[in-house]
Formats: structure tokens, sequence, C-alpha cells
């Protein structure tokens, strides 16, 4: 299938990007006074000075006149807030992923296992050349290897390339290049998914229908994702799209390839966000020394603003944000495929205006951002999960709650440690552990219990 | 959930080891051990329930000393009910996924021999299950917290009672109905744990309007609230 090996071309570059996920807390947008001195300080820094500046508050006056201990006390009283504020978002953050990741989720199973097109082998992408038709274990295991370390370096080649662009600011090829992206997923991969479903149901459409259907679906689709449409309409593109690149992926990597490339794709992610000089951590660094989100529209983001509408309530006290704001709405940072950097942004408000309504604007504000190449390996690992042999569903399941808990462990980590985090590792981890375990252990295990009726 | 599928991992471990470990042609064994297994993985299952108590109690403390009046959010009882009713799901979800997969299907039911009301009572073993291990989850929560083990124990027997009668089964008004009456009792047993009584429900199921019930709450309010 030489076509689709030149096709996927493109579409791998969604899963180079930054799996990464920031701290609802640490401001990538600083609030305007905080500028200059934010950029160059951690969160740790940035936190201390939130709260030294929402100490010049109001409560100026009183804190003038009251001892050192007073101060201490109110400190702490605030990051005893602040703590609070983290979890009870952090909480909320859990839930507004879970929806998502989940329904990515159950689009790939339930396509998997009613659309017998994608569990057939049907050849191999360009990216996985050696072939596990091999006799022995010994070999398979080796070219399952081989194509992981192919894989994985065109991956980091594709980051790294990333990362230089955006360094040099050649901000019109790489939105060129996502544009590319996603006019491909958007058109070429949902005809084809179009087409086997029709198949599989043996309903017949004729030419013009389609073209009617996909022209529409596509052109709104990459309205929605580029440039500005409803939050949930996007949120369900982004969502599509994820679940369609996930199938591909499930149809295309033979079976060790894609368990192997799964591991290592979590390990490098860990590298990428977490060393210093890793290219993720070095984008997203740049991105807020520059004071611009990273790539929104790659992100599937909760809660997206849209400063047209918002303009009206509060203009005096959000003015510096708003423009911020305006900024990037207009500068179509949205490409769907790329960005798997997790990015919670808080638009902490001016400290020294808090006003109620200020604070609502900024509770609703306060989404989760989720890079879409994180919905993808999730997918791909619940999918290849569902697509196996013996059609057992409890293998299913048990990867799915494997990657949920992974998820909410990781977005724990974020509200205590407040900087950039993979968002892969931990979910894929036992993601894995679960996969092989309940296919191997479990499975014959429920399956004797059930053939003798017997519960536990 | 997650409690739930490591305990079952175990136990499947357990029993996969036992299995390969001893004689696969003798039947008779290969039974026994499988019995072995189903009482491992009621007492691993058991264990776990003790242990995400153990992990939610610390995190009710975190979230106590957190919040501004001293009291988290949610209170154990409502952390017990959710816990025993994510048991039940996924208990219950893993049990009987895979039939509800095969009975969409070709093919006939019992062609072998064996009973053809296996879908129906899986079904009613199943509604079963899930129930019992939600009413099992607030008593076993409150027996903890009040340290009345007799309670703890009368819990993991009953579990092991209920699962010893599906032994039962395709003899099914032997072991249908005594889990049934197990449920109902466990039913009455964690209502009247969780604090509800006779006049509980009537008062709910009268529906009315009472007006010194909202003097009554605002005095509750003064007093510290002990679970």
């Amino acid at each position: 299938m030489i076509t689709f090996m030149n096709n996927s071309d493109s579409e791998d570059e969604p899963c180079n990007e930054r799996t990464s996920l920031m701290s609802a807390e640490s401001p990538p947008v600083p609030s305007y006074q905080d500028g200059l001195q934010a950029s160059e300080a951690g969160e740790a820094q940035t936190h201390r000075k939130r709260q030294t500046g929402s100490s010049r508050s109001p409560n100026n006056v009183a804190d003038g006149d009251v001892s050192d201990l007073g101060v201490r006390v109110r400190e702490s009283a605030l990051e005893n807030e602040e703590e609070e504020l983290t979890l009870k978002y952090g909480a909320k953050h859990v839930i507004m992923l879970f929806v998502p990741v989940t329904l990515c989720m159950i689009v790939v199973v339930a396509t998997i296992k009613s659309v017998r097109f994608y569990t057939e082998k049907n050849g191999q992408l360009i990216y996985t050349p050696f072939s596990e038709d091999t006799p022995s274990v010994g070999q398979r295991l080796l070219n399952s290897v081989l194509n992981t370390i192919i894989m994985i370096s065109v991956i980091v080649v594709m980051t790294v390339f990333l990362v230089v662009l955006y360094k040099y600011r050649c901000y019109k090829f790489i939105h060129g290049w996502l544009i590319l992206s996603s006019l491909m997923l958007l058109f070429l991969f949902t005809y084809i998914y179009l087409g086997e479903v029709l198949k599989t149901y043996n309903v017949a459409m004729d030419y013009p229908t389609v073209i009617l259907v996909i022209w529409n679906f596509g052109a709104v689709g990459m309205i929605c994702i580029h440039w500005k449409g409803p939050l949930q309409l996007q949120q369900a593109y982004l969502i599509m799209i994820s679940a369609l690149m996930a199938l591909v992926f499930i149809k295309y990597l033979p079976e060790w390839s894609a368990w192997v490339i799964l591991g290592a794709i979590s390990i490098y992610d860990l590298m990428a966000v977490l060393c210093p000089k890793g290219p993720l951590r070095m984008l997203v660094e740049t991105a807020q020394e520059r004071n611009e989100p990273i790539f929104p529209a790659l992100i599937y983001s909760s809660a997206m603003i849209w400063t047209v509408g918002m303009a009206k309530q509060d203009t005096a006290a959000r003015g510096p944000s708003q423009q911020t704001w305006d900024a990037d709405a207009r500068e179509n940072h949205s490409s769907p495929s790329h960005s798997d950097s997790q990015i919670s942004e808080t638009r902490s408000p001016v400290p020294s205006h808090p006003i109620t309504s200020l604070e609502e604007l900024e509770e609703e504000e306060r989404g989760v951002k989720l890079g879409l190449g994180d919905f993808i390996f999730y997918s791909v690992l619940v999918g290849k999960a569902a697509a196996t042999p013996s059609g057992d569903w409890n293998t299913t399941l048990a990867c799915f709650v494997a990657i949920l808990i992974g998820l909410c462990l990781t977005l724990l980590l974020l509200a205590v440690f407040k900087k950039a985090l993979p968002a892969l590792p931990i979910s894929i981890t036992f993601g894995l552990i679960f996969y092989f375990s309940t296919d191997n252990l479990v499975r014959p295990f429920m399956d004797t219990l059930a053939s003798h009726q017997l519960y536990i | 959930a997650f409690f739930w599928l490591v305990s079952l991992l175990l136990a499947s471990l357990v029993w996969f080891v036992s299995v390969h470990l001893s004689d696969q042609g003798n039947a008779r064994l290969q039974y026994g051990l499988l019995v072995f297994g189903a009482a491992v993985s009621v007492l691993l299952q058991e264990a776990f329930r003790f242990a995400y108590f153990k992990l939610l109690k610390k995190a009710d403390e975190g979230l106590a000393t957190l919040s501004e009046d001293g009291r988290s959010p949610i209170s154990l009882r409502q952390m017990a009910y959710v816990s025993g009713l994510s048991f039940g799901i996924i208990s219950g979800v893993f049990s009987v996924i895979n039939i509800l997969a095969d009975s969409i299907g070709p093919g006939v039911v019992g062609i072998h021999g064996d009973s053809p009301y296996y879908f129906i009572t899986s079904a009613f073993l199943t509604m079963a299950i899930v129930l019992l291990h939600t009413f099992w989850g607030v008593i076993f929560f409150d027996a903890c917290e009040r340290r009345r083990y007799w309670c703890l124990g009368l819990v993991v027997a009953s579990h092991l009672l209920t699962s010893g009668l599906t032994f039962l089964n395709p003899w099914y008004e032997a072991s249908l109905v005594p889990i049934y009456i197990i449920t109902v009792c466990m039913g009455v047993w964690a209502f009247v744990t969780a604090g509800g009584s006779c006049r509980n429900i009537l008062k709910c199921l009268s529906c009315k309007q009472e007006d010194d019930s909202r003097v009554m709450m605002y005095s509750a309010l003064q007093v510290p609230f002990e679970d």
C-alpha cells in the first residue's frame, strides 16, 4: 500500500510533539505586572510572587500595621487557600480531561470492534520497514526493536526540526505544515473511514452525497480548528482527528512493534520534557519567554476563551490580559495535530483588582489543556487491546481504567509540582502492565470461572 | 476500580501459577484449584478494600486540614458508598461483559446440555453482585471507622458465602435465592449503618415540607457534625 506510506508522512508529525502537562498554577502567560520577572523565574518563584502580590492587595493598609507574625499567618492562610484552590481545580481538571479521553477511546474501540478493515494486515508504514513475519521469536523481537528505533528517531528529528523552526520564528512554515497535515486528516482519512464504515454495514451511498458530506465535514473542521468556532465543536473535531490518527497507527503498525513503540515513546516523552536540553522543554520555555501560548489549537483545551464575547464584561480590569489573548486568537496558532504539550494556563488576574466578576471569569478560564499526541497514544493502546484476536473485553476495560488512573496521578503530580510534566509515561506504563497481565493471567482465570458460572 | 483490578490481577497470578505447577489432566484437581483461586480472590478483594479505606482516610484528613471549616467536603460515608459502588461496577462488568458480547452472536444457549437459562441467571447474579459490593463497601468502611471487627469478619464471611453459593450454579434455586436473601439482608444492614431508619423512609416518601426542620438544621450547624 504505497499510497498510505506516503500519506502518513505528515501524519507522523502529530506524534512528535510535546506530551507535556503544565500546571494550572504556573503562569506561562504571566500577569502584566509580573511580566519581566516571571519570564526568568521558575514556578516556585512565580508562586511566591503571586502570594506577595496578592498580599499587596486591599489588605495593604492593615498589613503595614500588623506585626511579622500577623503577616506570616496571613501568608500561610493565603498559601492554604492557594493549595485548596489547587486541589479543587485539580479535581475539576481531572473530570474535564476524563470525558474527552474516554470519548476518543470509545470511538476507537467501537470502530475496531465493528469495522474489520482496521484489524486487517495490509502492509506497513515506511517508518517500520522490518516485517514481523519471521519464523523465529528472536528475529521478530529484533525486527520490532529496529522498527522502534527508526520510528523514534524520525519523531526526534521532526521534533527538533519543529523546535528549531519555532526558535527562529518561522511561523508561516509551521502553520503551512500543520494546515497541510490537518487537511489530509480531515479529508482523506475521513473519506476512507466513511468508506469502510459503509462497507461494514452494507449501506450504499452515491458519490455526490459523499462529496457533499466530506466537503462540509472537512471545511467546518478546518475552520473550527485553525480559526474560530464553538468550543464544543472544536473539541469534537480534535477528538475525531485523534481517533482517526490512532486508527491509522493501529492498522499499520505491526503487533510487537506497536507495543515496543508505545513503551519507547513514553520514555522519550519523559526525557524530552524533563531533561534540561530536551526539545519539548526548550519549546515550552521559549514559548514562556515570548509570552505566547504554544500552538493553542494543536492542543485540546477544555476552556477556551473567546475575547470577542468576554470583552464586554470587564474591559477595564482585564485590559492587559485581553490584549494578549486577542493577539493569540488572531495569530492563527491553531494547528491541530502537532503539539502534545499539555499546558494549563492560568490567567491570573492582576492582583490589585479583586473584583468578583473577575474571579468568575478566572474560574471559567482555568481550563486544562492536553496535547493531541497523548490522546492518540492512549487510544492506540486501548485500540490495540481491543484488537486482540481473542476478542476479550476485559483486557480493553482494564487498559482503559489503567490509563485513566495514570492520567489522574499525572494531574495530581501536576498540581504538586506546578511545571510542565509529560502525560504519557505513567498512563502508558500502567496500560502496558495491565494489558499484558490481563491478557495472559486474568483472561484464562475469568474464562474458566465464567464457564462454570462462578462469581467472585 | 483500580484497586479491585489489582486484587484480581494478583489472584489470577496465584491461580495461574498453581495451575501451571500442577497436573493439568486431573479435572478434579483443576476444579479444586479453581475453588482455591476464587477464595484467594475474595480475600484479596477484601484486603484491597481495606487498603483503599486506609488511603481514603489519609486523603480525608488531608482534605479536612486544607478546608476552611476543618471538615472535608466529602464525608466518609459518601466515600464508602462510592468505593462500594465502583468495586461493584468493575466486578460486575468484568463478570458479564464477555457474556454480553457473546450473546449478540449467533448461537444456541445450552446446546451441549447446559442450562438454557445461562444468560438470564448471569444477569441476575451480576446485579446481585453489584448491589452486594455497594452494601459491603458501606458496612466495611463504617466497621473500620468504628473498629467493630466482628462486622468486618461478617462482611468477609458473607462474601465468601456468596461466592461459594455460585458454585452450586446450574441448580439455580439453591444459588440464586439465597444470594438474593443475602443481598436484601446486607441492604437493610447497610441502610441502618448509614443512618437510615423507618422514620427517614416515611419522611422521604411523604415529601412533606416541615417548617420546624429548618430550625433544627440551623441549630445543627452549631454542633460539630460527627459521622
